[in-house]
């Protein structure tokens, strides 16, 4: 089996499979199978959890882009983008829970929340940015916007953030949660920063390397 | 709505056994797909039998009509942080709490100061059961069937005099009992007061048991306070010490977010939450499709209570 076959007949339908297990065990407490449940208030635990999962996703695909380069796995980013649009499924069924269950589809309070209520308008925020990035995120778009791809797919690093905000903001004392994910996205983000520092200034050595090579010579003659 | 009931009715009755099981016998036979199963969510707890050692009745006056909250819930789903912040918590880690031998610490302007045993500080004050709305400031709500005395009662026996204009109450300090103390989360121990007007009305409950059983763990045993007008965070559990003071002390919520936590906490639909809206609730215990209701003015308790409140700006004491 080439690498590409591996992918596509096992390592995608395995982390396909992987990625349902949370929807199925929601589904499962709904209906009341295998001896789940969804405990006194399922419209808490179905919102909770869905809003924790796409949070977890978001978070494993900014996982990949270390994860490449420290294993050297570089065929991971095979799978980045599946694990984007589970992302954008749990957090699109967070935002449906809340519309459908918890506000009942009272239009009135669901605006007035997203106007009044500042956690509510980061996460709404957040969500209406990930948006463009589930549309364009087919093959045909990547290749259709180039490199303005790229430009518009670094919009998830403002969505974590604001994710993770929106996780903080809605917590009633108990942080210790919240700040366990925003330290997870310090990591991931200042991973990058470091790297790309690290290359900026190993470009600038290069650049300064270059320039110094055409006297090396007159640097000889010197010592 | 309070509404009055016309005859007494035995603790046993509150949630007939044979409702559920019927229901329950009924579901099973009819349930093709689980599907119909969330709309019934915990349709299957029934109710426990009384415990025999509590003799009591119903105070009609002081009860509503709507079905209690199932026994499942209220003892499942509880907030006590000093067994952890999670709803799930309290009914796992409050096994380690010892309610036997319990005291309390009498203090400040009284004439009765000292440590009562458990079971002298509530010796002739008469058990009654009340069915209360329970609303929390999370905006969920339950109906539980308390098991207690009026805290008059308690207070007369105590004989606070003219100077205390608040009664205080403090939880037990024990992180080896209570591991959540351990976390600082919030400032330790949980200590909660009432005006004593507000004390001395009628509906102020001390409660030591519900569905006719003691007072489980996690429910704040051996001893709570229950003020069903007020957000749930007011009814302070496991009581240890009662203080009379002259001033208005501060309040654990209030102390961690002043903002956002009054020393009244009344139940106000119109004064929201910060971060949330106080105008409906939901109810615990019935499914996901469970109505949202419209939270009622001091939780529907304002014929009783609303004179306490006669001229104050809710908005600003809330």
């Amino acid at each position: 089996m080439t690498v590409e076959q591996q992918y596509r007949y096992l390592y995608k339908p395995a982390v396909f499979a992987a990625s349902l297990v949370p929807a199925a065990l929601l589904l499962a407490g709904a209906l009341g199978w295998f001896g789940q449940d969804l405990g006194a208030d399922p419209v808490a635990k179905l919102l909770h959890t869905c809003g924790k999962t796409g949070l977890n996703f978001l978070l494993l695909t900014l996982l990949i882009t270390p994860a490449r380069r420290l294993t050297g796995w570089n065929n991971l980013i095979r799978l980045r983008r599946m694990l984007g649009l589970f992302a954008f499924f749990y957090l699109v069924a967070h935002f449906t829970v809340y519309l459908v269950l918890d506000r009942q589809l009272d239009f009135h309070s669901v605006l007035q929340d997203i106007v009044k209520r500042p956690y509510i308008t980061i996460g709404f925020t957040a969500l209406l940015l990930m948006v463009p990035l589930a549309i364009t995120s087919t093959n045909r778009m990547m290749r259709r916007l180039g490199r303005r791809w790229q430009k518009l797919h670094s919009l998830i690093y403002l969505i974590v953030i604001l994710g993770v905000w929106h996780y903080w903001w809605q917590v009633k004392k108990d942080i210790r949660q919240p700040l366990l994910y925003a330290g997870m996205v310090a990591v991931l983000l200042g991973y990058r920063l470091v790297i790309r520092t690290l290359n900026r200034a190993r470009a600038a050595r290069n650049a300064h390397a270059v320039t110094s090579t055409s006297a090396p010579a007159t640097a000889q003659e010197r010592t | 709505m309070r509404r009055h009931q016309p005859r007494r009715i035995l603790p046993s009755q509150i949630t007939p056994e044979a409702a559920y099981l019927n229901r329950r016998e009924l579901l099973a036979a009819a349930l093709a797909s689980g599907a119909l199963a969330a709309l019934l969510a915990h349709a299957d707890e029934a109710a426990p039998k009384p415990d025999p050692r509590f003799s009591f009745i119903r105070n009609p006056k002081y009860s509503v009509t709507a079905a209690p909250t199932s026994f499942k819930d209220i003892t499942h789903y509880n907030n006590f942080y000093e067994f952890g912040t999670s709803k799930e918590e309290p009914a796992e880690n409050a096994g380690t709490l010892r309610t036997r031998p319990w005291s309390v610490t009498v203090g400040g302007e009284c004439e009765s100061r000292g440590t009562f045993a458990f079971e002298d500080l509530i010796k002739g004050l008469p058990l009654e059961e009340r069915v209360y709305r329970l609303r929390c400031v999370e905006a969920w709500s339950m109906v539980i069937p308390w098991l207690g005395f009026q805290l008059s009662g308690l207070i007369q026996k105590l004989k606070p005099t003219s100077n205390a204009k608040f009664v205080q109450f403090v939880t037990l300090m024990d992180p080896k009992q209570m591991p959540g103390e351990s976390s600082e989360v919030l400032q330790w121990p949980y200590v909660e007061a009432l005006r004593m007007d507000e004390a001395m009305n009628p509906l102020a409950l001390m409660a030591i048991g519900l569905y006719g059983q003691v007072l489980p763990n996690q429910n704040g045993a051996p001893l709570r306070l229950v003020v069903p007008w007020k957000y749930g965070f007011k009814g302070i559990k496991s009581i240890v010490k009662i203080n009379f003071l002259q001033t208005q002390p501060r309040n654990t919520w209030n102390i961690a977010t002043p903002n956002e936590y009054g020393f009244y906490a009344n139940v106000n639909p119109h004064v929201d939450h910060p971060r949330w809206s106080q105008a409906t609730e939901r109810p615990i215990g019935k499914g996901l499709f469970a109505k949202l209701q419209p939270t009622l003015m001091f939780n529907g308790y304002e014929n009783e209570v609303g004179y306490l409140y006669k001229g104050m700006d809710l908005r600003r004491n809330f």
